[in-house]
């Protein structure tokens, strides 16, 4: 039991430390990931409720590659993919230049992809739950279209999309874990390390898994308080 | 009324009014067109770096990474399925401690990503070997194969168990009583009555589990199982060909896009008694 406690601990016996830093990297990744994610996801599902047919094909065809795709594919396809690419285009103009692709970077990249894939949908199911007066109401009233959507239907967007996004969010933490494969010292690679030198596979990688829950139940708490919020900022249905 | 008939001749159909030409057209065809140029560029590059020998040497290596793939995904799917309904019996049930358990589980395996359970299975159970040893179970889990199947059952067996416990709640408890009421003994209600009312309710989710499993499969090319995604990474590390990922690319996005076909086809079966 001591030498439990002496390997988790701070400090240069115990890998405490490395193990934060881990989950420094962890928090951060999904972090950056979820606004680029939301973005992404946002203009697809625009792109996927438009009249226009063709929009409509090419917003399709996103979806259908990134949710068909295994994450971790996702995720070899960008790494060495965009690294290919680049230096391929990059020698077209000087040929002794070389280039690396951030591991960060590319995690950022192939998780967005996959979140904005799931999150058009959340989108798209929450524009259908709006009712098409919302928008007369906005244009009756003198509002311009763009000013209609910011002003009257994102809010209401917001808050019928909240319980999906949150899901997804559930989701983009462990899907994270799939990074470490490519090198970038998150929770779980820093376990593995600490394993792999210490021989105590079972106690680091069940403290990662605890890590995680931790993790996920922070964000429930977190999610509960701002479904409280946006609730409390709407109108009764 | 006082309109003679003549008057009635009907008039001159409007013309099709062209559809204009609006900005959201115009970024359509512009994303198109990069869609259509990434496609040309991915077969271009597949044509150029295309090679016999390359293609005669991986092929059969790729078919029998997906078929350790699809027995895999089938497998543990079945096995979930068995033990997720002890599961939802736990989750539904009255007892506190029992539906407690059932709770502790499905949050633990829905919480924590199946690559980190995974580990936890076959690196972390490399910790109690002479235990497992002591019990004879040490040469199930010395297999990367068996530890992954074990890993992916626990964990399907959480998500269906919800999904098979939202299905059944959806069903009404009038549709249990009037059962009961005809004097239907109770397994033959729940196979006669509920089931096909809740599978209508799970069809969707199960499929999408089932996506998921195939799509989640792939990380077992990280424990050395070799897969398709562990043939994949096989043959990319001996000839270091960019292709090697895209072949493994096409053939998970046809496997998907089939299955997802597959459920559309059934839900359209199975809700047939509901179209009008």
């Amino acid at each position: 039991m001591e030498r439990v406690f002496t390997l988790l601990s701070f400090g240069p016996e115990g890998w405490g430390d490395n193990i934060a830093a881990g989950v420094v990297i962890t928090v951060s990744l999904a972090l950056a990931t979820l606004p680029v994610g939301l973005a992404l996801g946002f203009l697809v599902a625009l792109g996927k409720r438009s009249p226009d047919r063709f929009l409509r094909l090419a917003a399709n065809i996103y979806t259908t590659i990134f949710r068909g795709l295994p994450e971790l594919l996702t995720l070899f396809l960008v790494f060495y993919g965009a690294q290919i690419g680049l230096q391929k285009l990059i020698h077209f103009f000087d040929p002794a230049a070389s280039i690396e692709i951030n591991a960060f970077v590319a995690g950022m990249v192939a998780l967005g992809a996959v979140f904005s894939s799931y999150a058009s949908e959340v989108f798209l199911a929450a524009f259908r739950a709006i009712p098409s007066g919302q928008y007369e109401g906005g244009y009756a009233v003198g509002l311009s279209s763009s000013q209609t959507m910011r002003l009257v239907i994102a809010p209401q967007l917001l808050r019928l999309a909240l319980p999906g996004l949150s899901n997804l969010w559930l989701i983009l933490i462990k899907d994270t874990a799939l990074v470490s494969v490519i090198g970038i010292a998150d929770v779980l690679r820093q376990s593995q390390v600490a394993a792999r030198v210490t021989k105590e596979a079972f106690l680091f990688f069940g403290l990662a898994c605890l890590i995680y829950l931790a993790l996920a139940m922070l964000s429930s708490i977190a999610i509960a308080a701002i479904e409280r919020r946006a609730e409390r900022a709407g109108a009764v249905r | 009324m006082t309109a003679a008939p003549g008057s009635l001749t009907p008039a001159e159909r409007p013309p099709v009014q062209k559809a204009p030409w609006t900005h959201q057209r115009t970024l359509g065809v512009v994303l198109l067109c990069i869609w259509a140029a990434l496609a040309l560029a991915v077969a271009a590059f597949m044509v150029e770096s295309w090679n016999p020998t390359l293609f005669e040497r991986y092929a059969p290596r790729y078919m029998s990474g997906l078929w350790i793939t699809i027995q895999l995904v089938v497998l543990s799917v079945i096995f979930g399925a068995l033990l997720s309904i002890p599961i939802a019996y736990g989750r539904m049930s009255e007892n506190r401690f029992l539906s407690a358990l059932a709770y502790a589980y499905v949050y633990f395996f829905r919480g924590t990503p199946l690559l980190a359970q995974t580990f936890l299975i076959y690196y972390g159970l490399g910790s109690f070997r002479p235990e497992l040893q002591a019990i004879g179970l040490w040469s199930f889990f010395r297999d990367a194969w068996n530890c992954a199947l074990f890993a992916f059952t626990l964990n399907t067996a959480a998500y269906q168990a919800e999904i098979l416990r939202g299905a059944i709640g959806s069903v009404g408890r009038g549709q249990w009583e009037a059962a009961s009421a005809l004097g239907i003994p109770k397994l033959l209600a729940i196979r006669k009555i509920i089931i096909p009312q809740a599978m209508i309710v799970a069809l969707r989710p199960y499929g999408n589990e089932v996506i998921l499993m195939i799509k989640g499969s792939a990380i077992v090319a990280i424990i050395t199982v070799f897969d398709l995604m562990g043939e994949t990474r096989r043959a990319y590390s001996q000839t270091f060909d960019f292709q090697t990922y895209i072949w493994a690319a096409l053939i998970y996005l046809a496997l998907v896009e089939l299955l997802r076909n597959l459920i559309d086809l059934i839900e359209k079966r199975i809700t047939r008694h509901l179209k009008r």
